[in-house]
């Protein structure tokens, strides 16, 4: 079983709550699961659609052909009818479209009247589209009951009355009128977690003892903050919306120096704004994450599409050469691990730590067993209290062995905590001199780095341990790429190497992996951007030139169909 | 108890007669007298002469950004309301540069001492026009004089119904330190704007010219009633009201946010004991 569905509709329809909705239940049912949305930068119209795949095996990305279309308006059958499976059913609401469709692989269902009849209300439309779509499915409505009921707990009794008929009724016409239905579910299992890249980002945050997130809203990644400020009272964490994102990442900055663990999200437009920001943190060696959501550019581009066209961004911005670490993370559950291993290494070597993704992996809703808290580390570096009390003499930039000075609390003793934009002397106070100026650029950028670099893990690999070809890709390609892996590893010697800890690049002592490389018949680097960032980072930091690229930079993600078209004329003859 | 040792901080490199001297003597009275400790203190600057202001005395110092004194200072207070954070930024830092970060940080009532250092000129980089120029002076950059219009940083901030809004002068120290007193008694956002003389770039707002024109706001004045505060705002010429123009008792940012309700943030230790829960929300 691999079934495809997709909810196709104008902008406020309520494509989402379908989406998501569907998704749990199908989640809750032990399956696994894979959505990813595409919308417009607009609040309604338009067209937008929100597709899960959903199996009984892992998946990690989307495919091309859909198995049931749910159209909530007439362009979602233009744009998507020859998307269809051979067995592939489109149900509508002709009352909704104001048009019939005779073809046999159309299933014309009286949303809005079977809400208005069995819930007492048209806006419960969409509750019978889900339950038409498990009825279809051969699915019974036990489990969307439940999720009915905790979604509209705070909305009383009576509407969780409605939507639960509304739901049965849709999925009892299902069962009777499909006549075309082929489908048959697979068996339930345990419930899975169902989660997206940005919730991933925010539960790991949380977990990490983040307490201040200052932010100002940028698509995709509001998402990060919208998922904390909903968890700031259990957590006592403050989250400040911010007048722009100049003053998002200098909140973070101030709140991290006054002793608390802090960080900022945004995108590319943003990021530009923060970019100053960046700078001060490296300067002053005032910890801070920043979580750098991906969407195509320049300028505004396209606002609510991904792209991964900001790694040089983040690699090479800001003035002056300031440090710094970058994850990319493919899945939500990589991001979740590495958003607490970002959280641990700014603190432990005062460095800003930017977690790049992209509106891909933000939006896209991925299935796990658990994620395992006891993996996740929470070591406080700072100086509080008596610790502080203790030295003789406190100097906030101190030179040590390492190059890590030790991280005071200001106001916790009565060691005084200075730090200077402006170059600074190890008590923190503005200097001139060349030889002062000369020790500080030695100890932020030069002794920390031997450390910093072991921290950093090999890239991951998956498939054949000595492949004739490989697969290259970062952040939120991983998935697509796995599954190509899966895909051609039956006639194939076929592997890939997903480098998720992007920056300080991976040393080659645990795993060498241009060895690998160069041991292959072919390499293609994957990238969702024009120019090949990545494949220039790698012949940067190594001199290894990739022997094929393919990239794609039209503001949407390789499906698994589109990027094995795309590499079949690579691999034919090899 | 503090006393002037304590906080004697590095030899200032400002110009010989520059109005910062008086600010910073008598700020670090006003603290001693207030029986407030250098640590207890956190003073946040800018860039600008008025940026070098915490290395010229003892105090935790973040000495960040050109314009971005408030939203650090921001994040700081929130994080720790025990501390008694300051601002410290010029005419140009504050209300050129960081302009937008003003009209929110005043907008939030966050508990932020802020000083402005207002020589209504650019001093580090050498004479241009800042926000508070005059109509009509001309400098290297404006040949045909000032064309804006003069910010009024107090109009504004009273039309912003911030809580505590104050005219110093650095030349009346005995004045100034009284509404420096104030200020940090005052609950919630204060803005103190001090003339002072730029005795290198500003030929034409000297100390003679601010002396002959300060004067302190008559006893009877009373700075709750805003329509009159407004109205005392716009005064500026002939003669230029100091003190406290405008105060109200709007309750301050740190106060509504209930998760520090009872300590500080950075005092309250990281619960993880309901993550097990957090990721059942995900099933």
């Amino acid at each position: 079983m691999d079934y495809s569905i997709k909810i196709g509709g104008e902008a406020g329809q309520g494509i989402q709550t379908i989406g998501g909705t569907l998704a749990k239940a199908f989640s809750r049912s032990g399956y696994h699961v894979f959505t990813h949305q595409d919308y417009e930068s607009r609040i309604r119209g338009g067209h937008n659609f929100f597709q899960i795949r959903f199996s009984e095996n892992p998946l990690t990305a989307s495919r091309d052909r859909v198995d049931i279309l749910v159209a909530l308006d007439k362009e979602s059958i233009v744009c998507h009818e020859n998307e269809l499976t051979e067995t592939g059913l489109i149900i509508y609401d002709s009352s909704i479209l104001k048009q019939k469709h005779e073809k046999k692989h159309f299933l014309d269902i009286p949303f809005v009247n079977l809400a208005i009849e069995h819930g007492g209300s048209k806006i419960m439309g969409n509750t019978a589209a889900v339950g038409a779509v498990l009825g279809m499915l051969g699915l019974n409505t036990r489990i969307l009951e439940a999720i009915i009921t905790d979604a509209f707990k705070k909305k009383g009794d009576e509407v969780i009355q409605g939507n639960i008929r509304t739901a049965v009724a849709g999925h009892d016409f299902a069962l009777k009128h499909c006549q075309e239905c082929a489908f048959s579910a697979a068996p339930e299992s345990e419930p899975k977690m169902l989660i997206a890249g940005n919730e991933a980002i925010g539960f790991g945050a949380i977990a990490s003892g983040c307490r201040f997130y200052s932010a100002y809203p940028m698509t995709p990644s509001t998402g990060i903050m919208n998922y904390i400020a909903d968890k700031e009272k259990d957590y006592r964490i403050i989250v400040e919306q911010a007048e722009d994102e100049i003053a998002a990442i200098n909140m973070a900055l101030g709140a991290s120096f006054a002793g608390v663990r802090a960080m900022t999200g945004t995108s590319g437009g943003g990021f530009a704004l923060m970019v100053e920001g960046l700078s001060l943190a490296g300067v002053t060696e005032t910890p801070i994450v920043i979580a750098l959501a991906q969407r195509p550019g320049p300028a505004t581009g396209l606002p609510t599409r991904t792209e991964q066209g900001d790694l040089n961004f983040a690699l090479y911005t800001a003035h002056g050469e300031v440090p710094r670490v970058i994850f990319a993370p493919g899945t939500p559950e990589q991001a979740f691990y590495l958003t607490n291993k970002a959280f641990g290494i700014t603190e432990k070597y005062q460095i800003p730590v930017i977690i790049l993704t992209d509106q891909y992996l933000a939006d896209s809703q991925w299935t796990f067993e658990k994620f395992d808290l006891n993996r996740i580390h929470y070591s406080d570096q700072r100086l509080r209290g008596n610790a502080l009390e203790k030295f003789s003499e406190y100097k906030r930039h101190a030179f040590t062995d390492n190059g890590v000075s030790p991280l005071g609390v200001p106001g916790d003793s009565k060691h005084l905590v200075v730090t200077d934009s402006d170059e600074h002397d190890e008590e923190g106070h503005i200097i001139e001199d060349a030889e002062t100026r000369k020790k500080m650029v030695e100890k932020r950028l030069f002794k920390k780095l031997p450390l910093l670099q072991q921290e950093i893990e090999s890239p991951v690999v998956y498939g054949n341990n000595h492949p004739d070809i490989v697969l290259v890709g970062w952040g939120s390609t991983y998935g697509v790429m796995k599954e190509a892996v899966d895909t051609l590893s039956g006639n194939k010697n076929i592997a890939m190497l997903h480098f998720t800890e992007i920056y300080p690049f991976p040393l080659r002592e645990k795993f060498d992996y241009l060895n690998m490389l160069n041991n292959a018949k072919l390499s293609v680097c994957i990238e969702n951007n024009a120019t090949g960032q990545f494949a220039r980072l790698m012949r940067t930091e190594t001199g290894y030139e990739f022997k094929a690229k393919i990239n794609r930079y039209d503001g949407r993600p390789f499906t698994l169909d589109s990027l094995l078209g795309e590499l079949d004329g690579y691999i034919t003859g090899l | 108890m503090a006393t002037l040792p304590d906080y004697r901080g590095q030899h200032p490199a400002w110009c010989p007669g520059c109005g910062n001297f008086g600010i910073l003597k008598v700020f670090k009275d006003a603290m001693i007298e207030m029986d407030i400790e250098p640590h207890q203190i956190t003073v946040v600057s800018g860039i600008g002469q008025a940026g070098k202001f915490p290395h010229y005395i003892k105090c935790n110092t973040f000495n960040g950004l050109h314009g971005r004194t408030l939203p650090v200072a921001t994040g700081i207070k929130l994080s720790n309301h025990d501390m008694l954070v300051v601002a410290v930024a010029g005419d140009g830092d504050c209300y050129g540069e960081g302009g937008n970060h003003l009209i929110h940080a005043i907008r939030r009532n966050i508990s932020v001492k802020l000083f402005v250092h207002d020589n209504q000129i650019y001093g580090l980089t050498k004479g241009q026009a800042s926000p508070t120029s005059m109509e009509g002076m001309k400098t290297k950059n404006q040949p045909f004089g000032v064309l804006s219009e003069q910010l009024n940083p107090i109009a504004l901030a009273i039309a912003l119904d911030c809580g505590f809004v104050a005219r110093g002068f650095s030349g009346d120290g005995e004045h100034l330190k009284g509404l420096i007193k104030e200020a940090v008694h005052h609950k919630g956002f204060s803005l103190v704007d001090i003339l002072q003389p730029c005795v290198t770039f500003n030929k034409v707002n000297t100390f003679e010219w601010y002396n002959e024109r300060v004067y302190h706001l008559e006893s009877e004045y009373d700075p709750e009633d805003r329509t009159g505060a407004f109205k005392k705002a716009l005064e500026w010429g002939k003669r230029i009201p100091i003190g406290i123009i405008y105060r109200n008792h709007r309750e301050t940012l740190e106060e509504r946010i209930p998760m520090i309700k009872d300590k500080p943030l950075v005092r309250q230790s990281f619960d993880p004991s309901k993550l097990q829960a957090t990721q059942k929300e995900f099933y």
